[in-house]
């Protein structure tokens, strides 16, 4: 009863049926009646997770490794147990960035990144085609042993002619459907409800047929579960599969564990149907449960049907792979059987239809748009009907890949078993982990990060799985994998560095996930992110943080009040009111606070404001009192750019600021300088002024002593004119003093700058102060002048007067008896030290620095007679920082006082000193 | 039997548990070669911790969900899950 046709027909049927469903769905959800918006269509949905690997797969490796299929279904139960963190996460988050695929995801958390869209999409399909191959690859395998029934004979599509194998045919009409599903419409969501329902109903017949097969084999074939094991432990051979053994079997079990908990969310279909077409995050709730018994119950009978097919068939001349067709048909079911091929028919029609349409939506959006947009030549950007486009390119892709996908069962999959093929798939989709969990947990991780993890671990994945595979095929040396490249054994593709023992699968694994998540942290701490990617991370990490106001935002309605409020923050009230106004005039109609804000007035208002703030910023404002979601994420990132510039323009405000600020400090110093030296300037006035007077009043008195008492005797006369002179040269002396000081601390006088021998200079000064000694007896001078002073460079009258001046003051505070006077010269560290030490009065500490100062003299100047100008030694302090030298005092009171100066010597002679001690030491 | 608002703790608590439970260590307590009812002991263990787990699950989102519903109709805030209805946020 089985003929070829009978076969076909009710395969047609079958997928008539699901288009039928699609339709029905797409019409619903086109009146607002969604037949998917319930929590146990997406559970179901998201069984698309169950292959025609899952259907004839896990039986054939449960034939040859035991339990060891299971991994792959408890991996997506434990991750489903925290589903409502992790993919609820990720589903508002893909809500909020209005996310078609793990692409879109992906590149928009890593700052919009059109170079890891690409990649990602890269990824996705050269690792996925093996995963499309596989199922096309199961129903032409099934479709070629029911046709032989009731004979068991494995189909040998090696020598098959191409146009006559089923495979094609197969390709093709999943590629029709794919695009009849999945690209009818371009839809703003990406949403295909009408396919998410099919999808459904394929879930429930897979799991119905499976579950009809197992209850034959096991209640129908042998009483129970019991004796099939019962059976299996007698045979012997069969006892290891009760077994998991081994270290490598033990890997296997955790790798493929992690693999499965990764490939449930990361998988471009399951992404697909987990985030894309959810349309409530609340039925995930329900998911969290529902789809883990799902993969329980069709997990059940996995075991018996692979121990009755080993009992069945104990010769190995049927692939274990086809034992859920096999067992019914040897025990003479043919209803049971086509009921079986239908149930893998829909497993694998399932998976195709709904992994093609992610990947042409990832192709679509993330790949060929971005190019053909950046093309300019095409002005794509300027066209109208993109949609058509979009759908062209969708339905390419979609023909291409499942083309590819048969390419690639025609050329590698003969070499493999279903699950193998699947795992290597799993293997590449796994290296979507590392970005995804960085993208919603970590806000550090950046797009150079993202990009050299995913970079990294794709190259490692087709190293160690994507080339073996190419080589067991024949297309590269088998060496390759046996002997390593160019017989380098430590980078041989299943034992990478020697990393030996294990599975391929877990060996890849392991090293692609080091690699991508050592460069996706390493390079993410090595990097930065620009602006648009940190506000993708915070958005991505804390998006439930924001999004509590955001979903209240979302729903709530504006009311014309609200309008009016915005618009009066930026207009003003009157001007607000007087735009209303206008509106009410214009359109005729009554606006009322509380009144819903329609479209127009929105337009309206939106229009008045971006008058004041720019279209933009209106846009968003207008946003955000309409609280409805922000369209387009450009413009969000458009005002935050324009936000950042503020930053910068107000960082350089701050910056002027701290400029002015300085500015300032240094005026307020400059005028506090400025205060300084006004009161210096009275108090030189006020103290020149006294000291000038003092003089003058001695001689004015004096003068007219002698002009009103003409008869003074000659020698009282003789004694005041000789007063009235003193005091005039003393006069004369401070006037020329205060001239000299003025004009060398205006830079006026004229310095003779020459180099001199200090000896000559200090002779000269002695000479000077001889008349002094001449009328003091009592002081004795004694003069210690080193030997062959070196020359110094310094004006000879100004530097005599320094030391004219010291001799003189030290002769003035000399001791009245056993007066002596200690002048000794010598060179000091490049410079000429001279000390006039004196055994006088001393000068008291807190004077010593105030002598220096101009009219300041040690001690009481009021009580006593002043002894001098007071100006000699500012004058001398003035002429030696002029020199390039200093003078100091170091004194106790009442035993004397010594006052140095030094004198750079001239640089000729430092340098001639200098080389002549090189000289020196050179012989 | 459970405090309310443990969901989230309780689910976290859960995923551990499941992670130890299917992982070699002490999967490997099971790995015998005999027979429990009949079933291999490796089996027996794997599928009734597995139907265990989905129903603590089930019994730990539901259980909550069931407690929103006799409250009567839901509160708009909670639509998202925001508020007590359903585990916590992540």
């Amino acid at each position: 009863m089985l003929s070829g046709p009978v076969i076909i027909t009710v395969a047609l049927l079958y997928l008539c049926l699901l288009f039928a469903i699609a339709y029905y769905g797409d019409k619903r959800a086109d009146q607002g009646r969604s037949l998917i918006a319930n929590p146990t269509i997406y559970a179901l949905s998201i069984a698309v997770y169950c292959t025609s690997w899952t259907f004839y797969g896990s039986v054939g490796r449960a034939a040859s490794t035991g339990v060891d299929f299971l991994p792959i279904y408890l991996g997506p139960t434990l991750t489903f147990i925290v589903a409502w963190f992790v993919i609820r996460k990720i589903i508002r988050i893909s809500k909020v960035n209005r996310t078609t695929s793990i692409a879109d995801f992906i590149a928009s958390r890593y700052g919009k990144s059109f170079a890891l869209g690409g990649l990602v999409t890269i990824i996705a399909v050269v690792g996925i085609l093996p995963y499309i191959s596989l199922q096309l690859k199961a129903i032409s395998t099934s479709f070629s042993v029911l046709l032989h029934y009731p004979e068991i004979v494995m189909p040998s599509t090696s020598s098959t002619v191409f146009l006559h194998d089923t495979g094609l045919y197969v390709a093709l009409i999943m590629a029709l459907f794919a695009i009849l599903f999945g690209t009818r419409h371009i839809d703003a969501s990406e949403q295909h409800e009408g396919m998410v329902a099919a999808i459904a109903f394929e879930s429930v017949v897979k799991l119905v047929a499976f579950l009809a097969v197992g209850l034959f084999v096991t209640f129908g074939l042998y009483g129970g579960f019991g004796e099939i094991f019962a059976q299996a432990e007698a045979s012997g051979a069969l006892r290891r599969l009760f077994t998991i053994d081994g270290v490598a079997a033990h890997t296997s079990w955790i790798t493929l564990t992690l693999l499965a908990m990764g490939a449930i969310v990361v998988l471009p279909r399951q992404f697909q149907v987990l985030v894309v077409e959810n349309v409530d995050e609340r039925h995930l709730r329900k998911a969290m449960w529902l789809f883990p018994l799902y993969l329980l119950l069709i997990n059940i009978f996995v075991l018996p049907i692979a121990f009755a097919g080993l009992l069945l068939f104990p010769g190995g001349g049927v692939d274990a792979d086809t034992f859920v067709l096999a067992v019914p048909m040897k025990e003479q079911q043919p209803m049971l059987a086509l009921i079986a091929f239908i149930g893998g028919l829909s497993a694998a029609t399932g998976m195709i239809i709904v992994e093609t349409i992610a990947l042409a939506t990832m192709v679509c959006n993330d790949l060929v748009m971005p190019l053909l947009l950046r093309v300019g030549r095409l002005h794509l950007s300027d066209r109208r009907d993109l949609a058509s486009i979009l759908l062209m390119i969708r339905r390419a892709t979609i023909i291409l890949v499942v083309l590819l996908g048969y390419a690639y069962v025609r050329l590698i999959g003969e070499s493999y078993a279903l699950v193998t093929i699947g795992l290597v798939s799993f293997a590449a989709a796994m290296q979507f982990v590392p970005a995804i969990v960085g993208a919603i947990y970590w806000k550090g991780a950046t797009k150079a990060g993202a990009l050299a993890g995913l970079t990294g671990g794709f190259l490692v994945w087709i190293y160690t799985l994507l080339l073996p595979s190419f080589a067991r095929s024949g297309w590269i040396s088998q060496s390759f994998v046996e002997d390593g490249p160019l017989g380098v054994a430590l980078l041989k593709p299943y034992a990478l560095f020697g990393l030996e023992g294990l599975d391929p699968i877990s060996h890849a694994t392991i090293w692609t996930m080091l690699v991508n998540g050592g460069l996706l942290v390493g390079v993410s701490l090595m990097t930065s992110q620009s602006v648009i990617e940190r506000s993708q991370a915070v958005q991505f990490v804390d998006i439930f943080k924001r999004t509590a106001e955001a979903a209240r935002v979302w729903r709530g309605r504006a009311t014309i009040g609200d309008l009016r409020q915005l618009l009066g923050r930026f207009i003003g009230e009157a001007r607000a009111n007087a735009a209303f106004a206008r509106f009410e005039r214009e359109s005729q109609r009554d606006l009322h606070d509380r009144g819903p804000a329609d479209s127009d007035i929105v337009s309206y208002s939106e229009r008045q404001l971006a008058g004041a703030i720019g279209a933009a910023s209106a846009r968003i404002m207008v946003a955000s009192v309409l609280r409805e979601e922000m369209h387009d994420i450009d413009q969000v990132m458009q005002i935050l750019d324009e936000a950042s510039q503020l930053v910068v323009y107000s960082r350089q405000l701050e910056q002027k600021s701290r400029e002015l600020e300085a500015a300032t400090t240094e005026l307020r110093a400059a005028n506090e300088r400025l205060k300084e030296l006004d009161k210096l300037k009275d108090d030189f006035v006020a103290t020149v002024s006294h000291e000038v007077r003092t003089p003058l009043t001695s001689i004015r008195s004096f003068s007219e002593i002698l002009r009103d008492n003409p008869d003074l005797d000659q020698e009282q006369r003789q004694e005041f004119v000789s007063i009235i002179v003193q005091e005039s040269e003393r006069l004369s002396r401070l006037i020329n003093d205060i001239l000299d000081l003025a004009k060398m601390e205006a830079g006026t006088s004229e310095w003779h700058m020459a180099d001199l021998a200090p000896r000559a200079v200090i002779e000269q000064a002695l000479a000077a102060t001889a008349g002094l000694f001449a009328k003091a007896h009592h002081i004795s001078l004694e003069t210690r002048i080193a030997a062959d002073l070196p020359p110094i460079r310094a004006d000879a009258d100004r530097l005599t007067q320094v030391i004219v001046n010291l001799i003189s003051n030290a002769v003035k505070f000399c001791a009245q008896k056993d007066g002596r006077i200690e002048l000794e010269a010598w060179q000091d560290a490049g410079f000429l030290r001279v000390d006039v030490k004196d055994n006088g009065i001393g000068i008291a500490k807190a004077d010593q620095q105030r002598i220096f100062e101009r009219f300041q003299q040690a001690g009481n100047i009021l009580t006593d007679k002043p002894q001098g100008t007071g100006l000699g030694l500012p004058i001398s302090r003035q002429i030696l920082q002029r020199f390039g030298g200093d003078i100091w005092v170091e004194s106790e009171l009442g035993k004397g006082a010594t006052f140095s100066f030094r004198v750079p010597l001239s640089r000729s002679a430092a340098e001639g000193a200098v080389t002549f001690e090189r000289e020196v030491a050179v012989d | 039997m459970l405090r309310p608002g443990r969901t989230r703790e309780l689910l976290i608590a859960l995923f551990l548990l499941g992670a130890l439970v299917f992982a070699p260590p002490l999967l490997l307590i099971f790995n015998k070669a005999t027979r429990f009812l009949g079933i291999p002991a490796l089996y027996f263990y794997l599928f009734a911790v597995w139907a265990a787990l989905i129903a603590l699950v089930a019994l730990a989102v539901e259980r909550r969900h069931a407690d929103d519903d006799e409250a009567g109709p839901e509160m708009p805030s909670r639509e998202h899950g925001q508020v007590t209805g359903g585990p916590t946020d992540a």
